[in-house]
């Protein structure tokens, strides 16, 4: 791994020499666990590792699930049922692969977040950042289909709906949502390949991870200040950073185990508070459920989806020019799509020179605006798409598109950005140094 | 920042509570259960209670086909014992395919068997009926309630049961069904609509005739036998079918928080030692 100047493996005894000029494999996990790191990283810079256990989580436990559930429209919500009530542990296995879903996306959104704030995804760390927005999608893809396995209503009528979406793209949209469920409705073929697909994408999404750590291990972590590690020698590059182990592995530990505590109190005394009963029956297609609402994780982007409805006027507007090809229901897609593409596409839309929100006095307050915004879109998915909700959502996925397309590119323009201190060590001193103890602006006597 | 971020998080959490409730402007009364709460725990002659309820008025019309009769004896359940359980089964017959080379017979069920399934087409299976109903998010949908009172399911069973009433006067007497007020998802006469088409009084009307009163069974242990209690203990035993390993859950629960905190303040004196002498460097430098 280049960039940060740090003492790299030497094999010593016979055994790591024989290894090392064979395969090295030892140095690569020293250099990997070695890595320095900003010594000013905040709780924030804690989600990664989540995200990691999780991962690992979902998988070992979905490995577990799977040896005992069937992939067919008669057994599957059976095979649930057995696994809930016959297999040894397999209620506590169920219920944490069931929570584990809404755990990674806690994290993955508190990760995204973070990122946003502290200009993480800025200059050298687009591919970071891009592949992190794959891993999301694959996730998303991942998550749902994963919902459909139980085959209960809300499996088989979300399908529906979600699949249909893929039918508004004009042409070929039709022939595109029966090539997805390999027949013209939900069924079998589509419960199958949905059940192949949730098996294989957990395994893209970890080879994605090492694309993604591999990446940002070149250009380094980024840090609160989103100042630059010094790599003028190895004595400065020493100053900011401290070895993620031990130091950032134990921090890391510790708030993993924290929201773990958390996690273990949701499993263990409301495994279903996140869930809806309607898929605890078993999936009918003749009956409907009254509200079809997916998982709350994708409740913001649902809430984009619905925004856009035929009376507004940019949908009618794009009717008009695109002679009907646009319709409104494929308006939504669109948008819900490109609410994801932007986000993707911060990196060059962000025009200030400062990276961290920190010293951005007016981003800060976008900034705010764009979490409460987030918020407020996934309250607005999970209700009835009638009265005031859809006004409020059409509002949200505005102001959504107004802070990557328009606030985001302007405040690097307007904004007179505060200046960063010179160095993490700067920071890090500031932080944890008297002044800051004791509050006074004097300069402390001692040494 | 970090204040903030947890407040989304937290906010997301309860936000899921929307559509459950939604669906009817029913009315589902807050009953206390005994396992209601991290420390609650099955009754277990409530749920024998429950299970004689089920197996002498439910049984007729309703199945409970993901329930196997061995469970019966399990703890952390109506905890029957063997033989008793073993007799009971015995009770059911099952349709077996092995037997009659291949062409199958009836045979009386063995522990292993599971519940018949409905013996009516229109009467649904009541296996899962606690979770399916009534939302989990509280009796009133009051979303983080669900970790004190329990997830609502059950409210809702006894609140069906005991919302038998007398169908308003404006719907008409020939109107199909039974007007019960905790009931939504039923027929809903149009002379009992207001202008803008909302309910003038709560529920709709059900299929299914009131299946329960008074003084219709006695139990064993004496307890009260009146429809508010007998209803409580089947809505406390279809809790436990769609339940059967709540007890073992909260265990493993609780076990998991005291051990993950533990670990959480061993670690936090470690990371606390770990890093020590860096920030009393960095105060010395400062």
């Amino acid at each position: 791994m280049g960039g940060i100047p740090h003492d790299h493996y030497e094999p010593k005894s016979g055994i790591e020499k024989w290894v090392d000029s064979r395969l090295p494999v030892i140095g690569l996990l020293y250099d990997t666990l070695m890595i320095p790191t900003p010594k000013n990283l905040n709780w924030m810079w804690i989600w990664g590792i989540v995200l990691t256990f999780t991962l690992a989580l979902q998988i070992i436990t979905g490995i577990v699930l799977v040896m005992h559930y069937t992939p067919h429209v008669d057994m599957a919500f059976a095979s649930v049922e057995h696994i809930m009530r016959d297999v040894n542990g397999g209620h506590m296995i169920r219920y944490f692969h069931m929570n584990g879903a809404s755990l990674f996306f806690v994290a993955v959104y508190a990760h995204m977040f973070r990122g946003l704030y502290y200009g993480s995804y800025k200059a050298p760390r687009e591919i970071t950042w891009i592949i992190g927005m794959l891993i999301f999608l694959l996730m998303m893809g991942t998550a749902f289909m994963g919902y459909v396995l139980p085959w209960g209503q809300m499996s088989f009528h979300g399908t529906a709906v979600i699949t249909g979406l893929f039918g508004a793209i004009p042409f070929i949209g039709e022939a595109l949502q029966t090539w997805l469920l390999g027949a013209s409705a939900v069924g079998q073929p589509a419960l199958n390949r949905f059940f192949s697909l949730h098996y294989l994408l957990p395994f893209v999404i970890a080879g994605l991870v090492i694309v993604h750590i591999w990446a940002f291990h070149t250009t380094g972590n980024n840090n609160p200040t989103g100042v630059e590690v010094r790599r003028t020698s190895k004595a400065d590059a020493e100053k900011d950073t401290l070895p993620f182990w031990p130091y950032f592995v134990i921090k890391d530990l510790f708030a993993l185990a924290v929201i773990l505590a958390v996690f273990m109190a949701v499993v263990g005394f409301m495994p279903n508070y996140l869930g809806h009963p309607d898929n605890y029956v078993e999936a009918n297609a003749l009956v409907t459920p009254s509200h079809i609402v997916p998982e709350w994780y994708f409740l913001p982007f649902y809430a984009i989806l619905r925004a856009f409805d035929n009376t507004v006027w940019v949908v009618i507007f794009a009717e008009w020019i695109s002679f009907g090809i646009i319709d409104a229901k494929f308006f939504g897609v669109l948008a819900m799509f490109g609410a994801i593409a932007v986000m993707a596409l911060v990196p060059w839309l962000d025009t200030s020179s400062v990276r961290s929100g920190r010293y951005r006095p007016m981003f800060k307050w976008w900034f705010a605006v764009l979490v409460v915004d987030f918020v407020v879109l996934m309250w607005a998915g999970a209700m009835p798409a009638e009265g005031i909700y859809p006004i409020i959502a059409l509002i949200g996925a505005t102001y959504w598109f107004a802070y990557f397309l328009v606030i985001l590119p302007l405040l690097g323009v307007i904004e007179k950005p505060m200046t960063p201190p010179a160095t993490i060590e700067d920071d890090f001193n500031a932080h944890y140094g008297s002044k800051a103890a004791s509050g006074e602006t004097v300069a402390s006597p001692a040494e | 920042m970090f204040r903030k971020l947890t407040l989304t998080a937290a906010t997301a959490l309860g936000l899921s509570t929307g559509a459950a409730f939604a669906a009817g402007d029913a009315h589902v009364e807050d009953f206390d259960f005994s396992f209601e709460g991290p420390f609650g725990a099955y009754d277990q002659n409530q749920l024998q209670r429950g299970l004689q309820v089920y197996t002498e008025v439910c049984s007729a019309c309703h199945g409970l086909k993901f329930v196997a009769f061995r469970t019966l004896a399990d703890e952390g359940g109506p905890h029957l014992p063997e033989e008793q359980m073993r007799a009971y089964a015995e009770f059911y017959e099952v349709f077996d395919e092995t037997l009659f080379d291949g062409e199958g017979d009836f045979r009386p069920a063995t522990p292993a068997d599971k519940f018949p399934e409905s013996a009516l087409a229109t009467a649904p299976d009541l296996s899962l009926m606690a979770k399916a109903r009534a939302g989990f998010h509280g009796p009133y949908g009051t979303g983080i309630s669900q970790f004190v009172n329990g997830m609502g399911g059950p409210e809702y069973i006894a609140s069906l049961l005991t919302g038998y009433e007398e169908a308003p006067s404006c719907a008409p007497d020939d109107f199909a069904g039974h007007y019960n007020t905790a009931f939504a998802a039923g027929g809903y006469p149009e002379e009992c609509l207001y202008e803008d088409g909302s309910h003038k009084y709560p529920g709709s009307w059900i299929a299914m005739a009131p299946p329960l009163y008074d003084g219709q069974l006695t139990f064993n242990d004496d307890h009260a036998n009146d429809l508010e209690h007998v209803s409580e203990d089947i809505a406390a035993f279809l809790m436990w079918t769609a339940e059967p390993k709540m007890m073992a859950r909260k265990q493993a629960g609780l076990t998991g928080v005291i051990f993950l905190t533990a670990l959480s303040v061993l670690l936090y004196l470690t990371n606390k030692r770990l890093w020590a002498p860096h920030k009393t460097a960095a105060k010395r430098k400062d």
